[in-house]
């Protein structure tokens, strides 16, 4: 027991610590390297706590793929350096106090829920999908996942495709002075375009070019 | 403070979902940091899932975590494509930049 507080707080503790620095940092780079600390981080606590199939599910997701293409573009953009101002302009000291008072109560409103549940416990009895331990975690989540959550997934699949083809949209643009292969005009090629019998008189020779 | 019980990872939770918002009202640099704090919220929310799904021995929150990692994933997707066109049209993401809207 005394490990797991151990362990809890050590992550805990990091995590926190990185989510304000992904805030707060001064260089965009460092936010997303703190925003990779931060999942690794809560993807241990998963893992400690028994979801070991969505800790690294995250670590894959997020870590692998979310926050490098958050890296990729940012030193896409070449935005790095970009200084923070948060009390310098004019415009965001209106802002802050706002948006504390904002979170703040956001925060303790939570925190009321968390001392709500503690005091009532049986407010929510639950009833199926029961966790065992007899098989794995990874087991149990991909007997659910592909049958009483079925349609669901492949909905999550289709949200995946239409992001894929919405990023490619949102970001092709047409290059003028590109050579392109025309795949029509390949395949709609015939024969009598492409050549020619001749009939070549013997010791005359005969002029192609023209 | 010693018993781990559910009402830590609710709090952790919570703490993270505070960060992402202040992190959302206060940014001044730029739109990707924005983002961040998005993603920030939805991994909060994925705390609070999975310290649930766990805690009640009920897996259905994980499943639903596993969703809400899907839609996160296509988030971040489509979101750095419309900063990369809006960047490549207009030159600057700086949050105080973007006032067409006069927001």
């Amino acid at each position: 027991m005394i490990a797991h507080a151990l362990f809890f707080y050590f992550f805990s503790i990091i995590a926190v610590i990185s989510a304000i620095m992904v805030t707060a940092s001064k260089n965009t780079v460092h936010s997303v390297f703190f925003l990779i600390l931060d999942f690794i981080s809560i993807s241990c606590l998963f893992i400690m706590i028994g979801a070991e199939f969505l800790g690294m599910i995250m670590l894959i997701v997020y870590v692998g793929a979310v926050a490098v293409l958050f890296l990729f573009v940012v030193m896409m953009l070449n935005v790095a350096q970009q200084k923070n101002q948060w009390f310098l302009s004019k415009s965001s000291s209106s802002h802050i106090p706002i948006g504390l008072i904002i979170s703040a109560i956001i925060f303790f409103e939570l925190i009321i829920v968390v001392g709500g549940w503690k005091y009532k416990p049986d407010l929510v009895n639950p009833i199926n999908l029961s966790l065992t331990n007899e098989i794995s975690n990874t087991h149990s989540l991909g007997q659910v996942l592909y049958t009483d959550y079925i349609h669901i997934f492949q909905i999550s699949g289709m949200i995946l495709l239409i992001a894929m083809i919405g990023a490619i949209v949102l970001t092709f643009r047409q290059r003028e002075g590109v050579k392109k292969q025309s795949y029509l005009k390949q395949i709609s090629r015939e024969r009598s375009e492409g050549v020619d019998v001749i009939d070549v008189p013997s010791n005359k020779g005969i002029k192609i070019d023209d | 403070m010693i018993e781990i019980g559910l009402g830590h990872y609710l709090t952790l939770g919570a703490v993270i979902f505070s960060i992402g918002v202040i992190g959302i009202f206060l940014n001044r640099k730029n739109i990707i940091v924005i983002l961040m704090s998005i993603e920030l919220i939805l991994l909060a929310v994925n705390i609070n899932l999975v310290s649930f799904s766990i805690y009640l021995g009920d897996l259905s929150g994980q499943v639903f975590t596993l969703f809400i990692l899907t839609v996160a994933a296509a988030e971040a997707a489509i979101g750095l494509a419309i900063i990369v066109v809006y960047y490549r049209n207009s030159g600057t993401i700086r949050v105080e930049d973007i006032d067409n809207l006069k927001g």
